[in-house]
């Protein structure tokens, strides 16, 4: 195994699953860990360019944008919409609660 | 046992819906409330297929530039939008389109009025920005069920700094905004509906400091009433935490109406870390200053000019003229009826703000739809004016005017009242002509009976006919009566 | 005649000499696609009638002259992260297994009124994350000039496809060399146009600001037509640009002498593979004969394309891919869950692969409080290093040229092990996509009998350049030509 001069702990993998929801066990976290730390660790080579009077790049391309006239167009097919719904009801989409709302 | 006394300090959010056909960032009709069923105004944008991509609604950056000129917002003319993620039911994206760093407006101010009682503050509006509304979601038994008719609905969202130093500044600012949001037509300012929804940042500190201590943040407000109440609960609250020794934790709040009291919104989002990046799929939106200065000939004249106005041309009471100004069709419609009467300016302002927003409130109808059309009141005001009918009369006709929905005249010959049979108005012509010509009043009482003919003549040729001469009559024969003793 | 080892110039020929019709066509490639694709499996799904009633339509436009388009009645296939209106579309994803889109994007719409036949649903990397198509949630795709080899990813479906005679052409989608790698591994001609010049609605966004939807055929002249075809304004997509687009098919033929060609210096370093390198050597050679004037330039910040190009894609992917949440479509995992929070946890757990979750993971570590400058925004800064490199090089040169990977089509397996070394692979494709220029990928010879591919980089919005470039040197070469040696 490497050592990487940069370290992300299991514990701030579990962290950033979580955001994203994405359910993993302790022990893939682990191995997410190393991988994470080799990558990130590779990715700080940017730290070697100066970038003070770089700006972010916002746009790649110069094509002005043009604005959508307000004009409401009609729906599409809910029942179209809804059979790709894992579950509905009554026209509604369903899906388990949240805890600890009112 | 000192006793500190403590200051409030809260700062505004107001969540208002625009008023656009369409949503903000596709081509559903914006209408939710009066969709005829769940998930009927809806497209792959809204609901968040895959593959679906926003495209800004011009209308909305419109609105968004008016509210911001009419708060003496800057409007930047580059701004972009960002992502806001965070996985709610009610988020289809898994993020919300929103402005960060860069908002459409920023630093503008609103004046109401002072907490002494004297003049007015200023508050200072730290930004106004355009995002889109959730979906709508509600429980039933131990599920959620999803509507997504609301779900990119246009949303201009308004921050305060925290300038308000008493909960009733927050409501006369809040009152305000619903006001010029109202004027600019970019908002109905219904809070049943939601429309219009605050969020208070709440804390407290002794009088005298300068500190900001932790607040809290009250969500979901959606009356003058539950703003006013939720943030002078929470105000005291904090001050009895602080006077028992605690502290107050950053955390944000609901309110329960029905018990009065707020509580926290406990979730499984421990830390709310929204990881805002520049939206790649809107380029920055670029506004040139020509466009955003073209906007200044559409602003109309604000509640607080108007009100000016209304006090230096028509001489009205501060409080009158603010409440006209309050609302735009009722500063419309009193600006024509003054047109269109004989009378005062002063008289038309009675009559609205007394008998007629009476009748308004009574039926619960909206000052946006007066069903009395302007020219019938000038024409009733005008009857009373020329005495035609007297004043209570007057009042009844306007209420008879709100149920048929007649013109005055109209309903004042077809029930005879054109005829001048109304009491008040004949027995005053009776003494005033009994008062005139004593010679004749000498010679009557003397036993010539029958100058009687001649006062009813008089009184007929003074009101053209009109008079019911059986009424003047009996009121010359009660008169003479009295003079007889 | 077979008629699967056409280019797409040749079948529009015989389609309106009628000594073909598009339904023969079209059942050719179906008949193909049965017996071949069990081996390649380039596929993941094939819409056979569909496809035949697309192909009768075409038919009938042709017999009755309506709307003779370019395009009419010629069978293709696209990479399945493009929504086609009720035909599934997965993302090579578990978490799509059942998604049956209910609208069209733009391109299948302009593909669909311009009478082209679709044939099905190409096999991909999850997401298009990936190089070689094996992170495909399904099944690997592979190379049908080695079928131990990878084609490419993650295109890969579309570029084996278009290689092995299963269809005319293919839409595939670059995010980051994901048309162009897999067209150098497959031996075909590929686009990854400007971005901006063909509309993204209604493709399942990897990376918003880098996906570009480009064709891949068997020359340039098809690759040409296609990108007419398929490129423009789009009023539902707001980064597609309001320039014109030139006829490109009938720009072709036009002399390159005179022109320069810019050899990018730091592409041209240790780690590249003797074959690869011998064969863009002889490319070069090519077009010096061919007039056109050689010269080395600098793109300095080289080195930082993949950590910029990475992190970006992190950053947005991880966004992209949260509306994957098991509510309205999709896979959702329900069983046992306390609340819809153990839904969303559990669904992306089962229907994401590890790549997926890679990315998505870094994606919100780098955008974090805390970490968002010295990641995110530290790349997007230097994205713009990047371009700047690029504009420096276009006032020196028409176009640059570099391989489009080190290395020809790797063993299947090879490389699943590493995470990073398989982003090394990348290193050639992915700084175009931060700049946001257009490229295109052309066969340029073999290397222990795999194809070689090269790739030629030009000014935003200067596709002409590049296929007239392309086209001038497969009229003199016959690499393109070349068959794989399967069926
Ligand atoms: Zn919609």
């Amino acid at each position: 195994m490497t050592e990487h001069s940069f370290q992300i702990d299991a514990d701030m993998v579990k962290h950033v699953a979580y955001l994203v929801r994405l359910g993993i066990t302790d022990e893939e976290a682990q191995g997410f860990s190393q991988q994470f730390s080799a990558i990130i660790d590779y990715f700080n080579l940017l730290n070697e360019v100066d970038t003070s009077d770089t700006p972010p790049a916002t746009q790649v391309i110069h094509a002005s944008m043009v604005l959508r006239e307000d004009v409401a167009q009609p729906s599409m097919s809910r029942e179209e919409f809804l059979k790709n719904a894992p579950e509905s009801e009554d026209g509604y989409v369903k899906v388990s609660t949240v805890l600890g709302e009112e | 046992m000192t006793s500190i006394k403590y200051e409030t300090v809260i700062g505004l959010e107001i969540h208002a819906e625009l008023q656009t056909a369409s949503k903000m960032f596709c081509g559903c009709s914006a209408d939710y409330s009066s969709a005829p069923e769940a998930n009927t105004n809806i497209c792959p944008v809204c609901t968040a297929l895959p593959g679906a991509m926003p495209v800004i609604n011009a209308k909305a950056v419109e609105q968004a530039i008016l509210v911001g000129l009419a708060l003496n917002c800057t409007i930047n003319p580059h701004n972009t939008f960002a992502r806001k993620n965070y996985f709610y039911p009610d988020l289809p994206k898994g993020y919300q389109i929103s402005q960060y760093d860069l908002p459409i407006a920023s630093e503008g101010w609103l004046d109401v009025p002072a907490d002494s009682g004297k003049g007015t503050q200023r508050i200072i509006i730290r930004r106004a920005h355009l995002e889109e509304d959730t979906a709508k979601t509600f429980h039933r038994g131990d599920h959620a069920l999803i509507d997504y008719n609301r779900a990119g609905v246009p949303l201009l969202e308004i921050v305060t700094e925290p300038d308000f130093r008493s909960v009733e500044s927050a409501l006369a600012y809040a009152t305000k905004i619903r006001a010029i949001l109202r004027y600019l037509g970019v908002n109905a300012g219904d809070m049943e509906k939601g429309i219009l929804r605050f969020e208070a940042n709440v804390s407290v500190r002794p009088v005298g400091s300068d500190e900001f201590r932790t607040r809290t943040e009250i969500k979901n407000l959606n009356s003058f009433r539950a703003l006013t109440r939720a943030s002078t609960y929470e105000v005291e609250r904090q001050i009895k935490v602080y006077e028992n020794g605690g502290q107050i934790v950053q955390e944000t709040l609901g309110w329960d109406e029905a018990r009065g009291v707020t509580v926290s919104q406990r979730s499984k989002e421990h830390a709310h870390d929204y990881r805002y990046f520049p939206e790649p799929d809107l380029p920055p939106l670029e506004l040139s200053q020509a466009y955003i200065d073209s906007f200044h000939a559409h602003l109309p004249e604000l509640p607080d000019a108007k009100t000016e106005r209304f006090l230096r041309e028509y001489g009205l009471k501060p409080q009158d003229a603010a409440l006209l100004a309050s609302e735009r069709s009722l500063a419309d419609y009193f600006e024509t009826v003054v047109k269109q009467t004989r009378d005062s300016a002063q008289t038309v302002c009675n009559w609205l703000t007394g008998a007629l927003l009476r009748q308004v409130n009574e039926l619960g109808l909206s000052v946006d739809a007066i069903p009395v059309p302007a020219v019938h009141l000038a024409q009733l005001i005008d009857l009373a004016f020329d005495k035609t009918i007297n004043g209570n009369t007057a009042k009844s006709v306007l209420v008879e005017m709100f149920q048929s929905g007649r013109a005055p005249k109209e309903i004042v010959e077809a029930q005879g009242l054109g005829q001048i049979s109304d009491e008040g108005v004949l027995k005053e012509m009776v003494i005033k002509l009994i008062a005139d010509n004593p010679k004749e009043v000498t010679s009557y009482l003397g036993g010539r009976e029958t100058l009687l003919q001649w006062f009813i003549g008089q009184i007929a040729r003074a009101t053209k006919g009109k008079a019911n001469s059986q009424a003047v009559k009996q009121l010359l024969l009660d008169e003479f009566e009295k003079l007889k003793k | 005649m077979d008629l699967n080892s056409l280019t797409l110039r040749s079948a529009q020929e015989m389609l309106r000499s009628k000594q073909v019709s598009s339904v023969e066509l079209t059942q050719a490639m179906l008949d193909r696609i049965h017996k071949i694709d069990p081996q390649i499996q380039a596929y993941m799904t094939v819409t056979d009638e569909l496809a035949l009633e697309q192909a009768h339509q075409a038919d009938e436009r042709l017999a009755h002259g309506d709307n003779v388009t370019p395009l009419i009645g010629i069978p293709f296939g696209v990479k399945d992260c493009l929504s086609t209106k009720g035909v599934r579309t997965t993302c090579s994803s578990k978490i799509l297994e059942n998604y049956v889109p209910q609208y069209n994007a733009t391109v299948i719409e302009k593909l669909s009124d311009a009478g082209a036949v679709l044939l099905g649903k190409h096999n991909m990397d999850e997401f298009g994350m990936g190089s070689s198509c094996e992170n495909s949630a399904y099944f690997p795709t592979r190379n049908p000039w080695d079928l131990s080899r990878v084609p490419g990813g993650s295109s890969g479906g579309s570029a084996a496809a278009a290689a092995a005679g299963m269809g005319l052409f293919s839409i595939g989608e670059d995010t980051g060399g994901s048309v162009r790698m897999p067209a150098g591994f497959c031996n075909i001609t590929g686009l990854k146009p400007t971005y901006g010049r063909v509309s993204r609605y209604g493709l399942i966004a990897l990376v918003s600001s880098f996906d570009s939807i480009g064709p891949m055929a068997r020359e340039v002249y098809d690759v040409a037509t296609v990108t007419e075809a398929i490129a423009g304004v789009d009023g539902r997509d707001s980064t597609s640009a309001a320039i014109p687009v030139p006829q490109y098919s009938q720009s072709l033929g036009k002399s390159v002498k005179g022109m320069k060609l810019g050899i990018p210096k730091e592409y041209f370093v240790a780690g590249m593979e003797a074959g690869v390198e011998s064969a863009i050597h002889k490319a070069i050679e090519q077009f010096e004969a061919l007039g056109m004037e050689i010269q080395e330039v600098s793109l300095p910040h080289t080195k930082y394309g993949l950590p910029v190009y990475y992190l970006i894609l992190f950053a947005e992917a991880s966004a992209n891919l949260a509306r994957f949440d098991g509510t309205r479509f999709g896979l959702s995992v329900r069983d046992g869950a306390e609340d819809v929070i153990d839904v969303y946890l559990q669904t992306r757990r089962a229907g994401f692969g590890d790549e997926v979750k890679r990315r998505i993971m870094l994606g919100a570590y780098t955008l974090s409080a805390g970490y968002y400058d010295a990641y995110y925004l530290k790349a997007q800064k230097v994205r713009t290093l990047l371009r700047q490199d690029f504009e420096q090089a276009f006032e020196q040169v028409d176009a640059l040229i570099a391989p489009t990977c080190p290395t020809t089509a790797f063993k299947l397996g090879e490389k699943t092990a590493d995470p990073l070394e398989m982003y090394l692979s990348d290193i050639y494709v992915t700084a175009t996509n931060p700049a946001g220029i257009p490229s295109l990928a052309v066969p340029c010879g073999f290397s222990q009998g795999m194809p070689v591919g090269m790739q030629l980089m030009g000014k935003h919005f200067n596709e002409e350049t590049l296929f007239q470039i392309g086209h001038a040197y497969q009229q003199v070469t016959d690499w393109h030509k070349q068959l794989p040696p399967i069926g």
